[in-house]
């Protein structure tokens, strides 16, 4: 492990740059993409699919294929790929570090574009910038899907109104023949800006106990 | 005309109660001193000489029948104690027609200052002034208002920083007590302040009364600032719970002083208690809780006393505490926590409209009252004012406050992720108010030759804290421009984003492998849905998921909106021109297979279209969710504009009922139930929970709903699907904009 660790701490410094975590943090991440990959180096769409515990999760498909997404790797490209490896597992979890109190406020601002922009990604399946309205259907029914028995048409209304709202809070003044083509990430930002993506969307990183997740499937 | 009449306001006002302070006065003086002995005092009232007087007369000679005879004895106790809540919200309203005051002073100074007023009236008049009485604050005054706070509390923001908060009630509240006491006792041993034979367990009990930092207080003074819900809900969740840590230190402290040493065991025995007594108490909560949620599953036949089932059980939970000495506070915190979510989705709007309106009401007379009686109080009782004592006693409880919030807050935010700032350490280490909890626990002392000084002492840091604190925490927030509460409008892509982000992070959690936060709010939601709602809630209620819940209020509130603000004369501000028509293009997207109706349902559909219609051309203007493009200043417009809509209607009407339409979007479904014979029920006039409440008469057009809470368990799910397709093929008619192009059907059979 000697040599490994020296090469793993030049990797970890270039990765604690670009996303921000600590070298404590990264580590315990590292267990944990080992534990998810079966030691491998990349991750594939089976190795998440195959977790017991997102099972229950309404929303499993798009938080998986979030995973897979290219926008979400700030580099400009996009499409979708179908392994992952380490880098880019920690790219998308830099997404949900939280602020600290030395965060400025323009580092807050950046912090929530950044935030929001992959919840964006995540509802804009075509990636054509625009949520549209069978887009943000799809979002509701999925959320939806596990709770049951009420289904498509409470759905559909629900993201009906939705998109109502988001209209008429973006821009009011419509005339009858205008056509509102969906749900642009300017519109996004702001009908989610009360709030404070920067203060909710996190998780708790550094307490990372892997040992006792299992993947559910056998460990070779 | 205007200035006058304010100043008139005032003045007849002022008067008036000055009038009513005296004949208060007067009344309650006699009613003391009744109260103790029987009517053979020579109270001022003058009506007590008369009864013998009638009787010797009728013994003498047969007098006349009389026919108006003065007993005022009879109703003396329930006149006065009236006439003292009458005083009390007279006042309360008086403070709130004087326009700057209640800007400047926070209205429970007010109030103890009108219960000094008072108190030094009935001193001057020389009778014995009626003494804030432990039983009655701690049975009747106190319970209404903790149970208004614990039904209405933020659970959300309050189980997120529950750590938090635990750590200010519980190790908060003991640095608080340990030092205040240890620090007196420092004082007292200094030469020259006679205060020598004050022991070290009196200091520390002492301590433990005055630490405490008190709910009502806090509300008092928070509810008119309103700052941001993270800070409100850490200060006053503190107060709360700290109820448990001060009735165990209380109790504690008692037991020593009587006993007079203290063994290692009595420590630990002391440690247990705590825990017996907090968990103890939310466990008493939870359990009447849960009787309440239960009892009220079946209140559909008996609407109307429905509150009532809310607050006796609340108040037993309380009082059941109580009995077995465990902190009635949090038993009754918890009960209204757990009642609360089945209960408002069981009872009728009305209920739960009562129920907040009467939670509201009773919380604020009871801390009117408790203000008023705290004046009263320190006018009346028995002092004995000692410099040193008194001065130190409020210097260490700032000090004490304010290390403590400090000194915890470091530990604190190694924990947290959303760190405390030092203008956040400064609000809740100002806010730290003690109120009339301290004061009716020091009356709770025994008598020794030391309580008169403890509870001056008492009194100037309850005074000091509301008057000095609570008078200059507002500007004090103004200038270090604390966040306030953000204005909450109820807007749908919050709550789906919210729920969505539950989702998201709680997926994140698992992947991460981490059990955190989300991952045990998940757990706990599914167990709610899978064990919990089954039983405690009527009907398919429970298995509405919350967004649908969500957007049901929200279109209810809503249509309630629209229905109060009249027909044409004030519509919502939201002034958009926006409508469905904007969002989807018309003949774009999914063509949707429609299931076959029979012939006969489709004449009685066309029936009902047919009348409806009728019934709608009149209501045509007064609503339409989706067609946000009424203007209120352009009358004329619009009626053109209505006219055309009619014009359209019909046009749509006939094509309709020729050919099919093609289901493309539903502008509003309500939920929609029906029963196994597929009775379509235009209007359902019978109480049911979350129906819409719009009447017929200007009814809002979604009104037109098919609600019939159906209570049987089997119900089909096609019909279901089906008769939403009806009920929006209704609404598209009447939401004149709102209606796709006819296209090719399925339908053959409906021509």
């Amino acid at each position: 492990m000697g040599a490994w660790q020296t090469r793993a701490e030049h990797q970890y410094q270039d990765l604690a740059d670009k996303t921000g975590f600590s070298f404590e943090q990264i580590k315990n991440l590292y267990q944990r993409f080992q534990q998810l990959s079966g030691n491998e180096e990349t991750i594939s769409r089976e190795n998440l699919d195959c977790m017991p515990a997102l099972a229950n999760n309404p929303i499993r498909k798009q938080i998986i294929g979030a995973f897979f997404d290219k926008r979400n790797q700030h580099q400009d490209e996009v499409g979708s790929c179908d392994q992952i490896g380490f880098e880019q597992f920690l790219m998308v979890m830099s997404h949900f570090r939280p602020p600290n109190l030395r965060t400025t406020d323009e580092e807050k601002e950046a912090m929530r574009k950044e935030k929001l922009r992959f919840l964006f990604n995540m509802h804009d399946s075509d990636n054509d910038g625009t949520i549209t309205l069978a887009e943000y259907r799809k979002v509701v029914e999925e959320l939806m899907s596990k709770s049951g028995e009420i289904g498509q048409e409470t759905a559909k209304a629900i993201a009906d109104a939705a998109m109502l709202e988001v209209a008429s809070i973006n821009v009011p003044n419509m005339g009858p023949e205008e056509f509102y083509e969906g749900i642009t990430f300017e519109h996004f930002e702001e009908i989610l800006k009360g709030l404070e993506m920067e203060s909710r969307m996190h998780i708790r990183f550094l307490d990372v106990d892997t040992s006792t997740m299992r993947c559910g499937k056998s460990q070779s | 005309m205007a200035e006058l009449r304010p100043a008139r306001c005032w003045r007849t006002g002022f008067f008036f109660c000055l009038w009513l302070l005296l004949f208060l006065s007067v009344a309650s003086g006699s009613l003391v001193v009744v109260s103790g002995s029987n009517e053979t005092s020579g109270g001022p009232a003058g009506d007590t000489p008369e009864d013998p007087h009638h009787q010797t007369n009728s013994t003498t000679h047969k007098k006349a029948f009389p026919v108006l005879s003065f007993n005022y004895q009879d109703v003396r106790k329930p006149f006065v104690i009236s006439l003292w809540i009458l005083l009390a919200l007279l006042m309360k309203l008086g403070f709130h027609i004087i326009p700057n005051i209640s800007n400047v002073v926070p209205e429970s100074c007010l109030l103890i200052g009108v219960g000094l007023l008072v108190g030094g009236i009935i001193k001057a008049i020389g009778e014995e002034a009626p003494v804030l009485d432990t039983k009655l604050f701690f049975h009747y005054l106190l319970p209404p208002i903790i149970l208004d706070a614990g039904y209405f509390l933020p659970i959300q923001a309050f189980m997120e920083n529950m750590g938090t908060i635990l750590v200010f009630a519980v190790v908060g509240t003991l640095w608080n007590v340990f030092f205040i006491g240890g620090m007196i006792f420092a004082v007292c041993q200094i030469e020259g302040v006679q205060l020598a034979g004050v022991d070290l367990l009196s200091c520390l009990l002492f301590g433990s009364i005055v630490s405490a930092v008190d709910p009502v207080a806090v509300l008092a003074v928070f509810e008119e600032i309103q700052i941001n819900e993270l800070l409100h809900i850490l200060v006053f969740g503190e107060s709360l719970l700290n109820d448990a840590v001060t009735v165990v230190l209380y109790h504690l402290f008692e037991e020593f002083s009587h006993a007079g040493t203290v063994t290692v065991l009595d420590g630990v025995l002391g440690i247990v208690c705590f825990f017996v007594v907090s968990l103890g108490g939310v466990l008493v909560g939870a359990i009447y809780g849960l009787l309440g949620a239960f009892t009220s599953r079946f209140t559909t036949h008996t609407r109307v006393i429905e509150p009532l089932f809310v607050f006796l059980y609340s108040y037993m939970a309380y009082l059941s505490a109580e009995v077995f000495h465990l902190s009635g506070i949090m038993s009754l915190i918890a009960c209204g926590v757990i009642m609360r979510p089945y209960v408002e989705a069981n009872v009728s709007h009305k209920s739960y409209t009562t129920i907040k309106y009467f939670l509201k009401m009773w919380s604020s007379v009871s801390e009117t009252l408790i203000f008023i009686f705290l004046g009263v109080s320190t006018v009346a009782g028995p002092h004995a004012w000692n410099w040193t004592f008194v001065i130190s006693t409020v210097i260490l409880c700032l000090v004490s406050r304010v290390l403590g919030v400090i000194g915890l807050t470091c530990i604190i935010n190694k924990f947290r992720i959303v760190k405390l700032t030092k203008k956040d350490q400064f609000i809740v280490a100002y806010g730290g108010l003690r109120g009339a909890i301290a004061f009716s626990l020091g009356f709770l002392l025994t008598d020794n030759e030391r309580k008169n000084m403890f509870l001056t002492a008492i009194i100037t840091v309850i005074f000091f804290t509301v008057f000095v604190q609570g008078m200059t925490i507002r500007p004090l927030v103004e200038l270090l421009a604390v966040k306030k509460k953000k204005e909450s409008k109820p807007s749908i892509n919050e709550e789906i984003h919210t729920q969505f982000l539950g989702h998201l992070l709680t997926g994140i959690e698992d992947i991460c492998g981490h059990y955190g936060h989300h991952h045990w709010k998940d757990k706990l939601n599914r167990f709610n849905k899978a064990y919990l709602k089954k039983w405690l809630i009527a009907g398919e209620r429970s298995t509405e998921p919350q967004l649908i819940s969500f957007y049901n209020k929200m279109e209810m509130k809503q249509a309630m909106m629209l229905v109060e603000s009249g027909s044409a004369a004030k519509l919502p501000s939201v002034l958009s021109s926006v409508s469905m028509q904007n969002i989807q293009q018309r003949g774009s997207g999914n063509r949707r297979a429609i299931p076959s109706i029979s012939k006969s349902r489709e004449q009685e559909i066309r029936k009902i279209l047919r009348s409806n219609l009728q019934k709608t051309r009149q209501r045509l203007r007064s609503y339409s969710r989706h067609d946000l493009m009424i203007d209120p200043f352009e009358d004329n417009v619009s009626e053109v504009r209505f006219r055309k809509q009619r014009v359209e209607m019909e046009r749509r009407m006939s094509h309709y009922l020729t050919v099919p339409t093609n289901r493309q979007e539903s502008p509003s479904v309500r939920k929609v139930c029906f029963e196994p014979e597929h009775q379509v029920f235009t209007y359902d006039n019978s109480e049911s929970p979350r129906d819409p409440r719009a009447r017929p008469d200007p009814g809002p057009l979604d009104a037109i709903s098919l609600v019939s809470e159906s209570q049987g368990p089997n119900q089909s799910r096609e019909p279901r699907a089906k008769v939403p397709k009806e009920q929006e093929e209704q609404d598209q008619l009447k939401l004149s904009r709102c209606l796709s192009d006819p296209g090719p059907n399925q339908e053959e059979d409906l021509s």
